[in-house]
């Protein structure tokens, strides 16, 4: 509608002087979808970006590379006494055994620096795989296993082809001498990419080699487990009391803006608040998936309470004054009727809320969630760290083996979080109901 | 701690015989004529069984909540004077030892007698709460099921008495939503105003240097402890600026163009993807910035000549940029939707095309809503941690340059407390001032958000 009219002369019809201008104005509509296109397409790239360098980083974390060393069991060195005996076979020096079969492979290296190089080869995981298995069976001793063991994460990056063979010496992590054992470690078919179990068994670990998800796994399901049973409960029961029960004055209108603001507060936020008041007041244990739960609970209760009460809503008044109108008390019609019929609206938004907390990172950092713990956690009062937790601290350490353990336990969380996506739409589509 | 689910069993055992005999009792009451009693059976074994677990479920609740507390302070009132008198720091130190010896894991140093005998009596001290807890949940339940029962009469009105407690629990479940504000509201405020004792508040409102480390020793160098915020307040804003150009014309007009030009299918493809843009957790966002988004920045800038930090404050802002997209588009996707259509029939019967109909008619309408969903987008920005911890740094520099490191609040919040903390030292208090100006601000923008939007909206109906 710019005005096109002064480039005619007086006097032309308006038919003409709007044709005058619409070529302008069809470019301005063409330039203007052009624009609108491109910016949907920005975000789809963005997310494309996002995801395919997360994958193309992390997929190979999901195999490791394995070495397969022979090692002599003497009897004399894991025990000389041949009790048999358990501690006696916990105590033995299995990485001299370990170090022993390396020095087997390749005679020829001497010097202690050499040597130091080649015993490197070898993660410091085989010395208690080797054990573990001595201990299943002390029957080997005495005789001369074969086994695989993860081999170190250097030799594991130079195998997937993250370390840059034709870099001169200085800049690689392998020097030449080395490069030489892994080629022909490799010719004897002593090395291989296997699928990594470790990766979905074990703790965290300052060997990347070893390191894996199942503590901050285990951390995440008891500190979930802990949000669920709080948060479902008190989320819809405070939905419930202010839909429909609650009278409309100054304190139910204070409740609801409180509520509303509660979800724009920072996640940080509610960190400073877990410190404050359940370590430092309450004496809570710090580092525990209780402690993180509580705090979780309080972060996703407003998400619950929002969803909770529009499912509340979109129940028709039919139902309830069918239930009143057959003399059932306000309670009655409300437990019996309609909250049956919104429990599905419910349990979606409840879930939405679990997808939100078990991504969550920042308040968990307050309450000492971060810390190196390489046991599993058995329950909810011990230390422990979770999965979002151990991907940060994992993206902070300095050797390259680690960001492709990251990106695996990236792909992990966001597995998790799309099944709970698909799960909440699943609920949705099953048990939606116009009325 | 084992015992308590223990305990738990048993009072869910002892709930549900309560509320068998509650029935029980009723059918005896009503002696064969049940449709004299005033409410349904049910309703008398729900009573008595309510009656019985909520008294004793509650003193089980603060008896563990302030067990360890009031548990530390006698041992601590045990000490020998020599102890007491040390500062509360070494006292913690002190206590910690205890804690530690009584869990039997490692302890500072080699434990000495009075050490000893402290661990002894907390150790005491604890199974004799244990155990107390154990008889008085148990008692406390028995005592105030058996009051429960002992009034189950004909006309009782168990009904109401059940709703009207079941009444009061749902108040109290809503009731939790405020506590956690004023909880948030006291815990910031409270450490807030012991650190602005420590250190002026307008030092650290308009102070230009940041450097939160005290020395140790007097003659520490470079430990001037310095706690100005306004290098953090020029980064946030600087980091928040970067991500709501990113974010505010991609956002708006991919909404408007889903919302006017896409076709359903187009639509039903394009719109929940974008909203998987916000749900994908923050520390993945952090990490992308750090791992792809900062070298890939760096090496383009050295390939044009320039100097970019590798922390620098674009590559976080563009990735808050990326997170932030889905907020704006959504929010104003739910404004534009709710612009009447009769408006645009009525711009189209003019002879405007799609575009003009859209910036000259529909935008203006959806203003208001628009920019409450980029302030709240804004808030959002303000607020998020972790895109800014992995790939923002520490340096506390006042810039404009988009490609210097610079630090945010949230950062310095993050620093501060993480690890060990001392809770009397301004380096600790520092983080909840800034965390209470954190919350300030967001609070501030969320209403500013929600005022605009009721104030300048039409009412079309």
């Amino acid at each position: 509608m710019t005005n096109p009219s002064n480039a005619l002369p007086e006097g032309a019809s308006s038919f003409a002087r709007i044709q005058a201008g619409m070529a302008k104005r069809r470019a301005a509509e063409r330039r203007f979808k052009m624009l609108g296109r491109l910016a949907v397409s920005v975000g789809l790239l963005f997310l494309s970006v996002l995801l395919i360098s997360i994958v193309s980083k992390g997929y190979t974390a999901f195999w490791q590379t394995q070495m397969r060393i022979d090692v002599v069991l003497a009897a004399e060195d894991i025990d000389p006494e041949g009790t048999r005996n358990a501690e006696t076979l916990r105590k033995a020096d299995y990485s001299s055994l370990i170090k022993q079969s390396m020095r087997d492979m390749f005679p020829e290296v001497s010097g202690r620096r050499d040597k130091f190089a080649l015993y490197g080869l070898v993660s410091n995981g085989a010395a208690f795989d080797l054990r573990d298995k001595v201990m299943a069976d002390p029957s080997l001793i005495g005789t001369k296993v074969s086994l695989w063991v993860p081999a170190d994460d250097d030799v594991d990056m130079l195998m997937k082809g993250h370390i840059d063979r034709d870099a001169a010496e200085g800049d690689r992590r392998i020097k030449d001498n080395t490069l030489g054992w892994i080629d022909q470690l490799k010719a004897e078919d002593r090395l291989e990419l296997r699928f990594n179990i470790d990766f979905f068994t074990k703790g965290d670990s300052r060997d990347p080699e070893l390191a894996g998800i199942r503590g901050a796994l285990m951390g995440t399901i008891f500190t979930l487990i802990v949000t669920l049973s709080l948060s479902f409960p008190l989320g819809v029961a405070a939905a419930v009391y202010l839909e429909e029960f609650a009278p409309k004055n100054r304190w139910t209108d204070l409740i609801e803006v409180n509520i509303n603001n509660l979800a724009a507060v920072p996640s940080i936020v509610f960190g400073l608040l877990g410190l404050a008041v359940f370590i430092n007041v309450f004496g809570l244990p710090r580092s525990a998936p209780l402690l993180g739960g509580l705090v979780l609970t309080l972060m996703t209760l407003p998400t619950i309470i929002i969803a909770s009460r529009a499912a509340l809503k979109s129940v028709p008044p039919s139902i309830r004054d069918a239930a009143l109108g057959i003399g059932a008390s306000p309670m009655q019609a409300t437990l019996f009727h309609v909250i049956p019929l919104a429990l599905p609206g419910m349990l979606t938004g409840t879930i939405i809320g679990m997808a939100q907390a078990l991504g969550e990172t920042a308040p968990l950092l307050m309450i000492g969630m971060v810390a190196f713990i390489a046991d599993v956690p058995q329950g909810v009062f011990d230390p422990s760290t979770a999965l979002p937790v151990q991907i940060y601290l994992w993206a902070d350490s300095p050797e390259r083996a680690y960001v492709e353990r990251t990106s695996a336990a990236i792909m992990v969380l966001l597995g998790f979080l799309a099944l709970m996506n698909l799960v909440a739409v699943l609920l949705r589509k099953r048990f939606e109901r116009r009325w | 701690m084992t015992q308590t689910p223990i305990l738990l069993v048993l009072l869910l055992a002892l709930t549900s015989a309560a509320y068998y005999f509650g029935c029980k009792r009723a059918f005896r009451v009503a002696d064969g004529k049940i449709r004299k009693l005033h409410s349904l059976p049910g309703y008398y074994g729900l009573y008595v069984a309510l009656w019985a677990a909520l008294p004793a479920l509650l003193i089980l609740c603060a008896w563990l909540l302030f067990q360890g507390s009031i548990i530390t302070r006698m041992v601590v009132s045990s000490l020998p004077d020599a102890i007491q008198q040390l500062g509360p720091d070494r006292l913690n130190l002190v206590v910690n030892d205890i804690r530690n010896l009584v869990s039997g894991n490692i302890v500072s140093g080699q434990p000495d007698a009075t050490m000893l005998a402290a661990a002894d009596y907390y150790r005491s001290l604890l199974s004799v709460s244990r155990n107390l807890l154990f008889v008085v949940v148990i008692v406390v339940a028995g005592l105030s099921g058996w009051f429960g029962y002992s009034k189950i009469r004909m006309q009782h009105r168990a009904r109401n008495g059940v709703e009207s407690i079941i009444n009061w629990l749902l108040v109290a479940c809503s009731m939790v939503a405020i506590l956690t504000t004023v909880g948030i509201v006291l815990s910031v405020l409270f450490e807030s105003i012991r650190f602005f004792q420590a250190v002026p508040i307008t030092e650290f409102l308009f102070g230009l240097e940041w450097s939160p480390q005290i020395a140790l020793r007097a003659d520490q160098a470079g430990s001037s402890g310095a706690f100005g915020a306004v290098p953090l307040f020029a980064g946030t804003l600087l980091i928040t600026f970067i991500a709501m150009t990113v974010a505010v014309p991609i956002g708006l007009m991919s909404a408007l163009y889903l919302a006017e030009y896409a076709s359903a299918r187009v639509r039903a493809v394009a719109k929940p993807l974008l909203e998987v843009l916000a749900g994908i957790p923050t520390v993945v966002y952090g990490f992308f910035a750090a791992l792809t988004v900062a070298p890939f920045i760096r090496e383009s800038g050295s390939f044009l000549g320039l100097d970019v930090a590798s922390e620098s404050a674009l590559a976080a802002g563009l990735v808050m940029g990326m997170m932030i997209i889905p907020f704006v588009s959504s929010l104003s996707d739910d404004v534009i939707n709710a612009v009447p259509q009769s408006l645009r029939e009525g711009a189209y019967g003019m002879g405007a095309t799609s575009s003009e109909t859209i910036r000259r008619v529909i935008f203006p309408a959806a203003l208001p809503g628009i920019v409450g969903a980029i302030l709240l987008a804004v808030s959002r920005a303000i607020g998020e941690t972790m895109i800014v911890v992995m790939a923002a740094g520490l340096a506390s520099n006042l810039t404009a340059n988009p490609l210097e490191a610079v630090t945010t609040v949230t950062v310095q919040i993050v620093t501060l407390l993480v690890g060990d903390q001392e809770f009397d030292s301004p380096k600790t208090l520092a983080a909840f001032a800034l965390g209470l100006v954190l919350f300030l601000v967001t609070l501030a923008l969320n209403f500013l958000a929600l005022y605009i939007v009721r104030k300048y909206r039409e009412q079309y109906d």
